[in-house]
């Protein structure tokens, strides 16, 4: 059983019939089998002949630069960054680089060591979907992205940070529910 | 000080709806001990060797005497009866259970206070020197920037899983008391030809075991840009500091891997995509921020007071404090005092019981505008006392046990919690401390001495920050055995420097004959009123190490 969540308006619901295939050597890349491929197979698509790039994604490792996808961030559908501890950051930066920077549209996905304590944070940092950790149950896993979720900096999905957003320092009595 | 608004409030209250569910999430099993680990860190709670700790976030070092009642309130009712103020303007508590942890956090938020990020691999609490705001030698308040920096950096998405932890200090002091050059970014603020505000940027401080003093990145920064530059440096940071060795992970080790006109370079060419953007901080923001920073109703005093002039005469004990533990202040009539928390012996360098921070508190209310600040020697301070005022307070400090002349003296020692509460610590640091001061418990010495700090670290990581204690003492274990390294010629402040090791290491006992060494070589060479970091300057460490040795060679020859 698959393990992904997505964001519809924002909040997560369970993708039970999500089509990616993630890749992660060398396989025979077909038209009708949409995949998440190395950024070299992927490259080497429609020279070879053997399928059509743009039903296609590309992962990134973390040490990979994501400046390297501005070029063809128009026709990816779908990147996945990798999280190989949920301990290590690198894929927020990537993240926030490829939808702030590189003008990526298409679904983000976080891959790897995916848990519910950091979805609300992957979502801002302009994570759109998220294969989480085989062990763990998604339906728990949705429980990330309720609560609180308020920032005062500014992320890939709020790009004002707080102080441009609201008029503070008056003393509200609740925020509002759409602040929450 | 700053007040929270609504969104400060909903955020640290919504925290601890946060955290309560993931303490009872771990009690269940639903959260392994691993996944659970940075989730805690981030909210203050360490494992201690006994029992967890807790570490409450005091942004800058400023409290209202309302928010150190509750800590007082914590310390009696979930500690032990006191509190321990760390040398990050921090305070911990050492006794603590995991499950009464959210609702200690609970009564924290309601008094606008929090832990979070005290811990873990992320951005700490922003530091600043504990004059801010009212030092005679500042030029610019750093608190408003500084609270803008707690903001920012409070749940920042991006930034919360850093290869290792990041500390930020700003100064605005021609005497830079926030030890702002040992930190990860160091900032310093200072004014231009036509008063505008500008940064000092410096990157890659940090004690630890590659102690290093950080390196300008950047100087004259508007300081609209402050909050950019910030993130630029840490995006550099998070996508290329090591992961792979704990120990190379600070970004100190990356400045110096590329070289700090690369690791520049990088930081800028990060920095020009970002800075006109939407995180340009705004004049509103800054005065919004500012304005809960100014000044209180000052009463327009005299400078000189007769009956403060009186007392001084005639109480030599007062007179000695006064010198001591006072602080020149930007109003006339004023000055700031300081606290020591290191009476001797008698308790541990920091520790306050939940009975004398109230009584702090009570003398805040009474005598100040109701207002603490800690300072990272870990001593706490009354910001605005009239001198009229100073005799009786002077007085009641006495009987709180607070009042002890030795503020910036050898006493006056800064000390890790080492192994009595520090898992990871090698040594024990507080008897080493409370040996010495036992040892140097004669206040006319000691004055004498002058000025001179001792810092003592209990291991490696260096919290008691001994490289730039004037001497600094490093406890290291051989063969399950507790040893103590000796340095000397480390500095603070504007003259920073690291201490240098004298020669092997000492057993616990022969520590204070080691102490008392150095001292009286320093009083044998120094010239006039030269403090004891300017010998060890001018006639480096030779004479030092070789009077410390000789003599300890004697020794063990007379034992023979
Ligand atoms: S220096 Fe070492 S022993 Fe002391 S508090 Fe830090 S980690 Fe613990």
């Amino acid at each position: 059983m698959n393990n992904i969540i997505g964001l519809v308006n924002g909040g997560g619901v369970y993708l039970a019939d999500d089509q990616w295939t993630f890749v992660d050597d060398e396989v025979w890349v077909t038209k009708s089998r949409p995949m998440i491929l190395p950024l070299d197979q992927w490259q080497k698509l429609d020279e070879s002949g053997t399928g059509v790039r743009s039903i296609h994604g590309v992962w990134l490792g973390p040490d990979d630069d994501p400046a390297v996808l501005g070029p063809i961030s128009g026709e990816l559908p779908i990147i996945a960054l990798q999280f190989p501890s949920f301990r290590d950051g690198r894929a927020y930066s990537q993240a926030n680089l490829l939808r702030t920077r590189y003008g990526f549209k298409g679904d983000l996905r976080a891959i790897g060591d995916v848990l519910r304590d950091q979805l609300a944070l992957m979502r801002h940092c302009g994570f759109t979907s998220f294969a989480i950790r085989a062990d763990k149950c998604v339906s728990d896993a949705l429980k990330g992205f309720d609560g609180y979720d308020m920032i005062y900096a500014r992320s890939a999905t709020t790009p004002e940070p707080l102080y441009r957003r609201y008029n503070r320092g008056h003393q509200l009595a609740t925020p509002t529910e759409e602040e929450r | 000080m700053y007040n929270y608004d609504s969104y400060d409030r909903a955020l640290v209250q919504a925290r601890v709806h946060q955290f309560r569910d993931q303490v009872s999430r771990r009690v269940n099993g639903e959260l392994s001990e691993e996944e659970f680990l940075p989730l805690r860190l981030q909210n203050g709670v360490y494992l201690q060797r006994h029992a967890y700790m807790l570490r409450v976030a005091i942004p800058y070092g400023t409290l209202s005497s309302d928010q150190l009642r509750t800590l007082a309130l914590i310390a009696d009712e979930y500690d032990r009866g006191y509190g321990h103020f760390s040398t990050r303007q921090n305070i911990q508590f050492n006794w603590i259970e995991l499950e009464q942890v959210p609702d200690i956090l609970q009564r924290l938020a309601d008094n606008d206070m929090h832990a979070i990020q005290t811990s873990g691999n992320c951005v700490r609490n922003i530091t600043t020197e504990a004059f801010a705001g009212v030092a005679e030698d500042e030029l610019i308040d750093p608190r408003p920037l500084a609270e803008i920096m707690r903001q920012w950096s409070t749940v920042n998405p991006e930034f919360l899983f850093l290869p290792r932890k990041f500390k930020i200090a700003i100064s605005s002091s021609e005497s830079d008391r926030a030890a702002v050059r040992s930190h990860d970014i160091g900032l310093y603020l200072y004014s231009g030809d036509s008063g505008e505000m500008f940064l000092r940027v410096m990157v890659g401080g940090g004690l630890g075991r590659t102690p290093i003093l950080n390196e300008i990145v950047r100087e004259a920064l508007p300081w609209q840009h402050l909050l950019t530059y910030v993130e630029a440096i840490l995006r550099v940071y998070n996508r290329h500091g090591r992961r792979d060795n704990k120990y190379k992970a600070r970004i100190k080790i990356l400045v110096r891997a590329l070289g700090v006109e690369a690791f520049a370079e990088e930081v800028e060419r990060e920095w020009e995509q970002i800075r006109d953007g939407a995180a340009e901080l705004t004049k509103e923001e800054y005065f919004r921020v500012a304005r809960d920073f100014s000044a209180p109703d000052y009463e327009k005093v005299d400078a000189v007071d007769m009956d403060f002039g009186a007392w001084l005469a005639r109480d030599s004990g007062f007179a000695i404090w006064v010198q001591n533990n006072t602080q020149a202040h930007k109003v006339k009539g004023y000055v700031s005092v300081v606290l020591s928390t290191k009476p001797g012996a008698s308790a541990p360098p920091g520790d306050v019981t939940g009975d004398q921070m109230r009584s702090v508190a009570e003398l805040a209310d009474h005598y100040g505008f109701g207002e603490i600040r800690v300072a990272h020697e870990q001593n706490l301070v009354l910001p605005d006392i009239r001198k009229t005022d100073l005799y009786s307070l002077w007085r009641k400090l006495q009987e709180l046990n607070l009042a002890t002349p030795n503020i910036g003296l050898l006493t006056d020692v800064i000390a890790c919690p080492g192994g009595d509460y520090c898992s990871l610590a090698n040594t024990r640091s507080l008897p080493v401390a409370r040996d010495i001061q036992q040892r140097f418990d004669d206040l006319d010495f000691l004055h004498d001495l002058g000025a001179l700090s001792l810092n003592i670290s209990g291991c490696m990581n260096a919290c008691g920050h001994h490289h730039i204690g004037n001497i600094g003492i490093l406890g290291v274990s051989k063969n399950g055995e507790e040893f103590f390294q000796i340095t000397i010629g480390g500095a603070q402040g504007e003259d920073s420097s690291l201490g240098k090791v004298i020669g092997p290491a000492f057993k616990v006992e022969e520590v204070p004959d080691a102490i008392d060494r150095l001292l009286s070589t320093y009083l044998r060479y120094r010239e006039l009123d030269e403090p004891f970091v300017e010998t060890v300057r001018r006639l480096g460490i030779g004479p030092f190490k070789d009077e410390v040795y000789r003599k300890l060679q004697n020794h063990k020859e007379l034992a023979q």
